[in-house]
């Protein structure tokens, strides 16, 4: 008895901390939602129900969010995914300036996200001035100069994936290396004595070994997708909703504390939706995984 | 399926590029014959590892020739030479079942060779058969023990019906009472297939008890080939005769004088054919014999039973080794006294050996 006081004791810091600062908010965010007409200032609500939801679902802003997140995620998280095996084996492969090369290709990441939105708005935003290097390398090979940044929905789609494939491949890079060098060099050994052709090695020995790891990253590269935001006010500014590439956090950002902001409850009920999708789709994911033939 | 090594070298670049290149192997030339099985026995870094894969084909030799049979394999990649290989760690692929473990070298063949779903089924049912893993099948090898592990490694090995079997280390990931089973597990399947086998070892023992022959080597250079017992009886060399036998063999400084062979003011064995002067001398365990004013005297420190004999364990200022170890008949402990212990010497257990070169210098017993 004497000894659970003790553990309890210890556990207090940190329960405390989890409690004020993640359950309790959790918590809230679950009753705002449900709470119709909220008012902030006042402290007050009109009734209880699923009209937030309701509200949200049925909000044109949500659904474009909606729509891009989706778009964001089914794009770039296969290929950054299976570029930045590519590049993993690539680099795991050559001996000369394999450190060099690594430093580039970490570079990104270490990179403050508002400094790439700028160099990615240099390279494709049209100005009075200029077209950007994009559109002069477009108009070299004979195309039509497009505006990426203030143009047609796809080309804003593009340069938005384009950006986030380029952000979130250094540490996938970062990852599969580590990993494929973990793979025992013996097996690669053995399967030589066996006189393994190298797509067979791949398939056979090289992706099986490395699946857990390639199964983190798409599970942690779907959870990020989903909560994209930074990089597109990055790109496009914040008033995401008036350039048509607003994301899922974006709308509950701007619900919050946007110029139409002030919507706790909407916010909620976004946020809450956000979660229910990421909740099914790394259920999903995980069940996959378990499933699969390469374990 | 016979193994001619030719002048066999390997040079690997020093990683200190100024430094001069590191021979992991030099100048092998030695022929196994068919059906044997070998062992390769050095200390660690001795380049045994190298050797096995040079001749497995994984390495590419910086100079001499490799001919299996009448057929030069030297430029031959490893799969076309017809080895199967178990590796120290046994590499096991380990998100496949033990049945698609050895059948993994069938479904890399091509062309003709290509075989059936069923042909490659019986295939591995047969190499599994052979090394008694038949129920284990359908387990992965993380569900396997070691020993178990290590033969479906062998039976992976020999499903191709190879030419030549190399096992590198193959004991060593095992515990000590597997070692010795799978030891004899080892000489059983390669008696019962024929084929020709060589291990790497760093564990005498290992390689002594179940070798046709045995191949000592140190620094990249061998030092002496031969059945287990003939080297042991006849070490070229300090080397091979520290390297070989458990207990170790006692080292002294001595002196041979007009046909007397001194340790110290003692004279403990009458030599002749031999020069003059300071030698090396190295003493078998078993060359001891207890006896009262026997002619070696040391200085007794403890007697160890071990049951079906008696170790001695005593010590003297000229001896190398921190202790001598002596065996003798466990009813034999007559020559010790007053702390004391004296002892004659076996002449066959005695080795004299040159103080510069470490070469044994041959003399015969008697006056």
């Amino acid at each position: 008895m004497k000894n659970q006081w003790k553990a309890w004791l210890y556990l207090l810091p940190s329960i405390l901390f989890l409690g004020v600062f993640m359950v309790y908010p959790l918590i809230d965010v679950l009753i705002y939602s449900f709470e119709q007409g909220y008012n902030f200032s006042s402290q007050t609500y009109s009734g209880i129900g699923w009209y937030n939801y309701a509200y949200v679902l049925h909000d044109p802003y949500f659904a474009q969010a909606l729509k891009n997140t989706f778009i964001i995620v089914i794009i770039t998280v296969p290929i950054s995914t299976t570029l930045a095996l590519l590049i993993s084996l690539g680099l795991s492969s050559i001996k000369p300036l394999r450190d060099l090369y690594q430093t580039i290709y970490f570079l990104p990441y270490v990179t403050n996200t508002l400094a790439v939105g700028l160099v990615f708005m240099i390279l494709f935003k049209k100005t009075p001035y200029s077209d950007g290097l994009i559109n002069l390398l477009i108009r070299a090979f004979g195309g039509a100069s497009v505006d990426f940044i203030d143009g047609p929905y796809p080309a804003k789609m593009f340069v938005m994936c384009f950006y986030t494939i380029w952000v979130v491949m250094p540490f996938k890079i970062l990852i599969l290396t580590s990993a494929l060098a973990s793979v025992n060099p013996d097996y690669y050994k053995a399967a030589r004595v066996d006189g393994t052709s190298s797509r067979r090695i791949f398939t056979k020995i090289t992706l099986p070994m490395i699946a857990p790891m390639i199964f983190y990253l798409v599970i942690t590269g779907f959870i990020g997708a989903f909560k994209a935001y930074s990089d597109e006010v990055a790109l496009f500014g914040t008033d995401l909703n008036a350039a048509g590439m607003n994301t899922i956090v974006g709308y509950i950002y701007d619900m919050l504390y946007g110029d139409s902001g002030g919507y706790p409850s909407y916010a909620s009920a976004a946020a809450l939706i956000l979660f229910a999708i990421v909740f099914t789709i790394t259920c999903v994911n995980l069940m996959l995984s378990k499933n699969s033939e390469l374990f | 399926m016979k193994i001619v090594l030719e002048h066999l070298t390997k040079r690997f670049p020093n990683r200190d590029k100024k430094k001069e290149d590191v021979v992991a192997v030099n100048d092998f030339s030695f022929e196994i014959p068919d059906g044997k099985l070998i062992g390769l026995l050095g200390p660690s870094g001795c380049g045994k590892s190298t050797t096995l894969n040079l001749i497995c084909g994984l390495e590419k030799p910086s100079g001499g020739k490799i001919f299996f049979g009448e057929e030069d394999v030297t430029e031959l990649a490893p799969e076309v030479r017809g080895v199967g290989m178990v590796f120290q760690n046994y590499a096991l692929y380990p998100h496949l079942t033990v049945r698609q473990n050895i059948i993994f070298p069938l479904q890399n063949l091509k062309g003709d060779a290509r075989l059936s779903r069923e042909e490659m089924e019986a295939k591995a049912m047969e190499a599994a058969g052979l090394v008694q893993i038949t129920e284990l099948m359908d387990r992965r090898p993380g569900e396997l023990s070691g020993g178990q592990q290590q033969r479906v490694a062998i039976a992976r090995a020999l499903v191709k019906m190879p030419g030549v079997l190399l096992l590198d280390e193959p004991l060593s990931n095992l515990d000590a009472r597997l070692r010795l089973q799978t030891r004899e597990e080892i000489r059983r399947i390669q008696t019962s297939t024929g084929i020709t086998t060589i291990f790497v070892t760093h564990d005498q023992e290992e390689a002594m008890s179940i070798s046709d022959s045995i191949v000592v080597m140190k620094d990249g250079v061998i030092q002496q080939i031969g059945k287990p017992q003939e080297v042991y009886d006849h070490p070229v060399n300090l080397f091979v005769a520290k390297f070989l036998g458990t207990p170790p063999i006692n080292i002294f400084d001595g002196v041979v004088k007009d046909g007397h062979l001194r340790i110290g003011e003692e004279d403990v064995l009458d030599v002749k054919g031999i020069k003059d002067g300071e030698v090396i001398i190295g003493i078998r365990p078993e060359g001891f014999i207890p006896k009262e004013n026997g002619r070696l005297t040391c200085t007794m420190s403890a007697l160890e039973v071990m049951g079906r004999d008696n170790s001695i364990v005593s010590t003297h200022p000229l001896c190398q080794n921190p202790v001598i170890r002596s065996i003798v008949q466990a009813d034999d402990v007559t020559g010790i006294r007053d702390g004391k212990v004296s002892f004659d010497l076996k002449p066959h257990k005695v080795f004299l050996f040159d103080k510069d070169s470490g070469e044994v210098l041959s003399f015969e017993n008697g006056r």
